[in-house]
């Protein structure tokens, strides 16, 4: 519980933040004097920060859920290939040549995520296995790779390629309120899915036949948690393109300090998962370079130290 | 009081017949120990009895309701279940893990004061209560599974089923766990206990079942059931039965018979 203050207040913190940071410096007092200077505050880096927020949020509580259902600590939300159909789908717009539209290509994301789960589910099939599922999941995952770099490899021009590489690499540059209504309402709805797996998850500790003689619809489980993942990361994907790592990183910081029950991991997860995002989303506005950082390879650039970090622990109680 | 009861049993899973048309009755306070080879199909049966897993034709009554028709959740509360060599996937404390049991009765976020006084009986109940805080990956095994006996103990169930829970146990912890199953027994609740121990089977039993190739080779009294033949023919091996200077049955399986085509 103080965690999760500690974490809510710190999200504000740095919501507050990240509203300052930028190449242009606005007072606070100006943020509501309607002139230029609130234009770049509440069209610019208010979506951006809320954006930040949502999609951080998302991917901590996204990844939470994931390694709580797998039951490993090593999962990621990208693991069933909802996020690369996602962008798949982007790609496809930029492709050919719709992205002129702010509504097209993350209409395309989302509905690449909706054609990865029923994909999946059809791979799937009626079954509650674990393994089938991890494995459609990987296989759609790498399905969805192979074909975006197709369309690479095939982009009508060099123009188009490098584009959609750059897209691919994922950042919060330029979002505007239109990406928030889009992406918001589908990211509350997959949170919400989401928070329902709490209990179920707590007895998967156990494995699947306890969890099943403690009354948990493991089929039902499995609905809300791809479901409520597709949503969450379909709908980040379509705001920002592909941020890894958070969802991978983030349930792994949380966890010893909440004692490692996967149901009190859901919340901070999805706090602190909001306060990376946010922070690093300032920070790549504010470190000195010609063009902006990409978000995506910042993540990855945190993501690398991390697991040395993980490597290291492990070396050292294995040893 | 409610009986538990399975009605013309068939299971096969690719073709192989894993239980074959058994039937049977479990009376509310008694304890019934399953005996049997590996593989004669006793957790198929155990999985079918708390309903976890559908038959292919016949039926588990619990009273006069089918199993399958139960809701989970109430299943959850009048069957528990303690599943052989259960893995404990993340190292949360013996506390929180014992506190599992009452997810059937749990509402969605709070847990009661009913809760927490059953968590506190069933750690009591095991020896464990001094572990509380520990986490559960640091325990040893039989200090696990005394925590996940403690874990269906919790759920305070009418039906206790429990695969081999003498596994990795100590010998005194073997006859706690044993002593604390007949009490249940005593208070009402049905008991069904997977054993591999002939001895301690014929100490604890009420009642004895014996599987052999998914088939119901011998069902009864204990006296009726533990004989040198019937163990003979499950097993695969010759028995010897012996009494101990204080009056205590032994039961020794002594060498493997010659197996005959």
């Amino acid at each position: 519980m103080r965690l999760n203050l500690f974490l809510a207040f710190a999200c504000l913190a740095a919501f507050a933040l990240s509203l300052l940071a930028g190449r242009v410096w606005v007072p606070p007092a100006d943020w509501l004097s309607g002139d230029l200077a609130a234009i770049i505050i509440v069209d610019l880096r208010l979506p951006r920060a809320v954006l930040g927020l949502a999609i951080g949020g998302a991917l901590g509580l996204s990844g939470a859920v994931m390694q709580g259902y797998l039951r490993n600590p090593l999962a990621d939300p990208g693991l069933f290939g909802v996020s690369s159909s996602a962008a798949l789908g982007a790609v496809m717009s930029m492709f050919f040549g719709y992205s002129t539209s702010a509504w097209l290509l993350p209409m395309f994301a989302l509905a690449g995520a909706a054609g990865g789960i029923l994909l999946l589910a059809l791979l799937a099939g009626r079954s509650a296995s674990l393994i089938l599922f991890t494995l459609a999941g990987m296989i759609l995952a790498n399905l969805t790779a192979s074909l975006t770099a197709l369309m690479i490899s095939l982009a009508p021009t060099p123009f188009a390629a490098s584009e959609i590489m750059t897209w691919l690499m994922g950042a919060l540059t330029d979002r505007s309120w239109d990406d928030v209504r889009l992406a918001l309402p589908v990211m509350a709805a997959g949170a919400l899915a989401l928070s329902f797996t709490g209990r179920s998850l707590d007895a998967l500790t156990l494995g699947e036949s306890a969890a099943r003689s403690l009354g948990v619809d493991t089929r039902r489980l499995q609905w809300l948690v791809v479901l409520g993942i597709g949503a969450c990361v379909g709908a980040s994907v379509a705001a920002a393109g592909v941020v890894g790592f958070v969802g991978l990183i983030v349930p792994h910081l949380v966890r010893p300090l909440v004692g490692h029950r996967p149901s009190a991991l859901l919340l901070p997860s999805a706090l602190a998962g909001g306060l990376l995002v946010l922070v690093a989303d300032s920070v790549v506005r504010i470190v000195p370079s010609a063009a902006e950082l990409r978000l995506g390879i910042a993540m990855s650039l945190l993501g690398a130290p991390f697991f040395l970090a993980l490597l290291v622990r492990l070396r050292r109680e294995l040893a | 009081m409610m009986i538990l009861r399975f009605d013309d049993l068939n299971l096969s899973y690719r073709g192989r017949a894993i239980l074959r048309d058994i039937s049977g009755i479990f009376a509310p306070g008694r304890v019934t120990v399953i005996l049997g080879a590996n593989g004669a199909g006793k957790s198929s049966l155990l999985a079918c009895l708390a309903g976890l897993t559908a038959s292919d034709t016949g039926k588990v009554m619990l009273g006069d309701r089918n199993i399958a028709d139960i809701d989970r959740r109430e299943r959850a509360r009048l069957v528990g279940l303690l599943p052989q060599r259960t893995d404990i996937h993340w190292n949360i404390s013996v506390e929180a893990l014992v506190g599992l049991g009452r997810l059937p009765h749990r509402g969605r976020w709070s847990e009661s004061a009913d809760d927490r006084a059953a968590v506190l009986r069933a750690m009591e109940a095991t020896d464990c209560a001094h572990l509380a805080q520990r986490a559960v990956q640091r325990l040893s095994g039989g200090e696990q599974g005394r925590v996940l006996l403690a874990r269906m103990l919790a759920g305070e169930p009418r039906w206790l089923l429990a695969d081999e829970p003498l596994a990795s146990l100590d010998p005194a912890h073997q006859l706690d766990t044993l002593d604390r199953l007949r009490r249940c027994g005593a208070d009402g609740a049905g008991v069904v206990v997977v054993l591999h121990d002939l001895t301690l089977a014929a100490r604890f039993a009420d009642d004895v079942l014996v599987l052999k190739d998914g088939a119901l080779i011998a069902a009864g009294t204990n006296a009726d059931v533990l004989t040198p033949d019937i163990l003979a023919q499950a097993y695969g091996v010759d028995i010897e039965f012996a009494l101990t200077a204080s009056g205590e049955k032994l039961i020794v399986p002594v060498r493997r018979r010659p197996t005959s085509g």
